[in-house]
């Protein structure tokens, strides 16, 4: 190691860009040597460079605390994490088989039940997920597809394999990210990119577009797509509307929707436009108020209707949290199996469910070393990371198993892998993951790469923005650009 | 263009030129404030009263204060968050537009007004502040413009920008009224004559604060009366804060979103805005100061009051 990393300590963890005898991985190998000609004082200047972009173009996401918002800029580690082609060509195939079985999964939930027939997921389990939509049993969607958009979460364990950590399947956010910490990279360091083969990701709003317009009720060529946010005052609205500009659509709130013969209408100056499809960005829960949560005022009333009528499409469709409950996710490995008669390719954390007997034992005695989620809660909330925990949680948690069984899942911990982030003026190693974001319309979609998400708090495990995490740019690398020269 | 969307341009605007019109009549004061200390004239902190009176700020200003300064003024005119009119409340209503039409507009206009709405916060704007009241509303000013020049250069000119048009002719047009009628509330010295120098520096910081001395100039020959400013300032053709420029560009806006002909009406805000400008067009400013100056304004501001009513029943609030 050299220059800015000559402290540098992979500590015995995976490493993304060294290996544990210290030694460069050639991936990473000119990103070291054109960084290794930078002083410290040039690298914080960069670093002072991209956080006033950030800044000044508003990137910023809001933090609630107590009745007051206020504005924060995600932080940005300016240590790219870097994916060579043949690993990422293992990702793509892992997950587009992934979501291919979880769109079947979906069509059969809210079918015939084909897989809780045939006794591979039992019923109780699809009855009692929170997202399950009975409402919407025998509703069928434009060309089957239920979740357009899926925000998989990839975490490296130990020894560098990919694991799947979980499925988003709602309304997965951070995409945003990707394109604008490209751009910050760009605008920093513009000489870094030259001949290293990185692919672009610029196309995702083109993409998201074309799948959102291949999904139009009835075919119609030539549909109105908008983008619904639930406001200004959520902490993604930043990407809501970043996404409309991108793709050239309106961005709308529910006030600005209308139904009126079950069919979905913006207000405009010049009278009632009808909308096709809408990408919608808020919950289920809150998105009709006649139909779900009755005090939603993000909400339009009459949308479900409209929707179950075929008038209107909505992406992700309702109802696609039963795929999404860490309970449903146990069981993703064997829907590869029963839907495609493929073995999976990208293998789950290994997983307790604490509603089965036998696990459940095996969690309460092994609470102190496991990680426990609660079932549908998101965000890095519900969660308990064993080793790190104080008695007090790990009783709390205990009892909360044991309260509701259905509610918990268990994992061991994994020593997520590490990349060298830029702490308190130098390189230390950071535990991160990927969230790569997937498209399903007329054909699956992945952008290269994602959002590599870092905790930025020394030891945590936890990547989350609530929690304090931050992210990267992430490179994919074209074939053939894996040897430097 | 979703009705929202086209509210939320049209107040943007609105609030850019309310900063803007709003620093304008703090720097002529602050001019004519010094003025008056050159010539000696005791208790200059009465001079900060009609400024409050222009702005109808004056009750809000008494509940916080229990007596007029500059300092006070210039800080609840410029800073004051609880005041929902001071500039930094304007800066951060407009924002609040702009995040909502992020996708309408360009991302250089939002940069342009979220940084200048970050600067307003920072530390640095009231340093800056302390140093020089007067260049830092320069500064402002200067902002304020180069958000509208970068509006006219980067946004395409349909029916968004037609939007930000008419509010910011709108607004104009009732802060000239506002600067105008400023005069009326400034009170000459005792034993000052009407068209005696006291009387003459208060109509040139008046048109100094509409930027509009080095044009009156070239049409005036040297003389500053009352009678010629407001006549300036109300009915030029081609001055850019003129009140019936404003009307007549507000009316050009508004046909252009209906797509209706000049001269013709669709709504209620074409009609009156028309009838607005056809009156600006005859009139003589003979019949405005018989009328009285004051009165006129008042008469003024109340119907511009009305067509933004009028638009907004039209486009934005009609369901």
């Amino acid at each position: 190691m050299q220059g800015l990393f000559d402290q540098y300590e992979t500590e015995g963890f995976f490493d993304e860009m060294f290996e544990a005898d210290g030694k460069v991985r050639p991936h990473y190998e000119r990103l070291l040597g054109r960084f290794s000609d930078m002083d410290t004082a040039t690298f914080e200047r960069k670093r002072a460079m991209a956080e006033s972009a950030y800044l000044n173009q508003g990137i910023t996401f809001t933090v609630y605390r107590g009745d007051e918002g206020t504005e924060r800029i995600m932080p940005f580690d300016l240590v790219p994490r870097i994916i060579p082609a043949d690993e990422w060509r293992h990702l793509e195939r892992g997950l587009e088989q992934r979501l291919r079985a979880l769109n079947l999964f979906l069509h059969d939930v809210y079918h015939d039940q084909r897989i809780v027939k045939e006794g591979v997921i039992p019923l109780e389990i699809i009855r009692t997920a929170k997202h399950y939509r009975p409402e919407l049993v025998g509703l069928d969607v434009p060309h089957g597809i239920y979740i357009h958009v899926c925000g998989t979460d990839l975490v490296r364990g130990a020894d560098g394999q990919y694991f799947v950590l979980e499925d988003n399947g709602r309304c997965p956010s951070g995409v945003s990210y990707v394109l604008e910490n490209r751009q910050a990279m760009k605008r920093v360091f513009p000489k870094l990119f030259s001949r290293y083969g990185v692919r672009p990701v610029d196309r995702y709003p083109q993409e998201l577009l074309a799948a959102l317009r291949y999904v139009a009720p009835g075919g119609n060529p030539d549909p109105t797509v908008v983008v619904l946010t639930p406001g200004i005052y959520n902490s993604a609205y930043f990407e809501h509307s970043f996404l409309a500009r991108a793709m050239g659509i309106e961005i709308v709130t529910s006030q600005d929707l209308v139904v009126q013969n079950s069919r979905v209408f913006m207000k405009t100056t010049k009278g009632l436009k009808q909308v096709d499809v809408i990408y919608r960005r808020i919950d289920d829960d809150f998105l009709d108020p006649t139909v779900f949560r009755k005090d939603s005022v993000l909400g339009v009333p009459g949308i479900v209707n409209a929707y179950r009528e075929g008038n209107v499409n909505l992406a992700n469709a309702l109802g696609t949290g039963v795929a999404d409950d860490k309970v449903t996710y146990y069981y993703v490995p064997a829907m590869i199996r029963f839907y495609l008669g493929e073995e999976p390719i990208l293998p789950n954390v290994d997983t307790y469910l604490s509603a089965v007997e036998s696990d459940r034992k095996y969690i309460l005695e092994n609470l102190e070393n496991l990680v426990v989620k609660a079932a549908n809660e998101s965000g890095g909330y519900g969660m308990m990371i064993g080793p790190h925990a104080t008695k007090e949680e790990i009783e709390k948690f205990r009892a909360a198993i044991i309260a509701d069984p259905r509610g918990y899942i268990a994992q061991p911990v994994v020593s997520l892998s590490r990349s060298p982030s830029r702490v308190d003026g130098k390189f230390e190693g950071r535990h991160i993951d990927l969230r790569p974001y997937i498209l399903m319309g007329e054909k699956t979609t992945i952008i290269p790469g994602g959002l590599t998400r870092v905790a930025m708090r020394k030891g945590s495990l936890v990547v989350n923005s609530s929690q304090g995490g931050g992210t990267k740019d992430t490179w994919v690398l074209d074939e053939g650009e894996e040897q430097p020269c | 263009m979703l009705s929202r969307v086209a509210d939320s341009c049209f107040w943007l605007s609105r609030y850019i030129e309310r900063a803007e019109s709003s620093s304008r009549i703090l720097d002529v004061n602050m001019q004519l404030v010094l003025d008056f200390e050159a010539l000696n004239y005791s208790d200059s902190n009465q001079q900060w009263l009609p400024i409050l009176a222009t702005l109808e700020d004056q009750e809000l200003f008494l509940q916080l204060h229990d007596k007029i300064s500059g300092d006070a003024v210039m800080e609840f005119i410029t800073f004051e968050k609880t005041n929902p009119n001071s500039i930094l409340a304007s800066v951060t209503h407009a924002r609040e537009n702009a995040r909502t039409v992020r996708e309408q507009i360009s991302s250089e206009m939002w940069e342009r007004i979220n940084r200048l709405y970050l600067y307003l916060q920072s530390p640095s704007a009231r340093a800056a502040h302390r140093e020089s009241p007067i260049g830092f509303h320069r500064t402002l000013v200067e902002n304020l413009h180069s958000f509208q020049g970068i509006t006219d250069a980067t946004m395409t000119h349909g029916e968004g920008w037609q939007f930000l048009q008419a509010g910011k002719f709108l607004e104009r047009a009732d802060s000239t009224s506002r600067v105008l009628d400023f005069k009326y509330h400034v009170l000459l010295p005792q034993g000052e004559k009407v068209g005696g120098n006291i009387d003459v520096t208060q109509w040139m910081a008046v048109l100094r604060s509409c930027s509009a001395m080095e044009a009156y100039f070239k049409i005036s020959n040297g003389r500053v009366s009352s009678w010629e400013v407001a006549e300036f300032l109300i009915l030029h053709d081609s001055f850019p804060r003129s009140i019936r420029f404003c009307v007549d560009s507000l009316d050009s806006a508004l046909h252009r979103i209906s797509g209706t002909d000049r001269g013709h009406f669709e709504n209620e805000a074409e009609r009156l805005s028309g009838l607005l400008r056809s009156n600006l067009d005859f009139a003589n400013i003979g019949s405005i100061f018989k009328t009285g100056l004051h009165q006129y304004l008042e008469e003024t501001q109340i119907r511009l009051n009305g067509i933004s009513n009028a638009l907004a029943e039209t486009y934005c609030r009609w369901l």
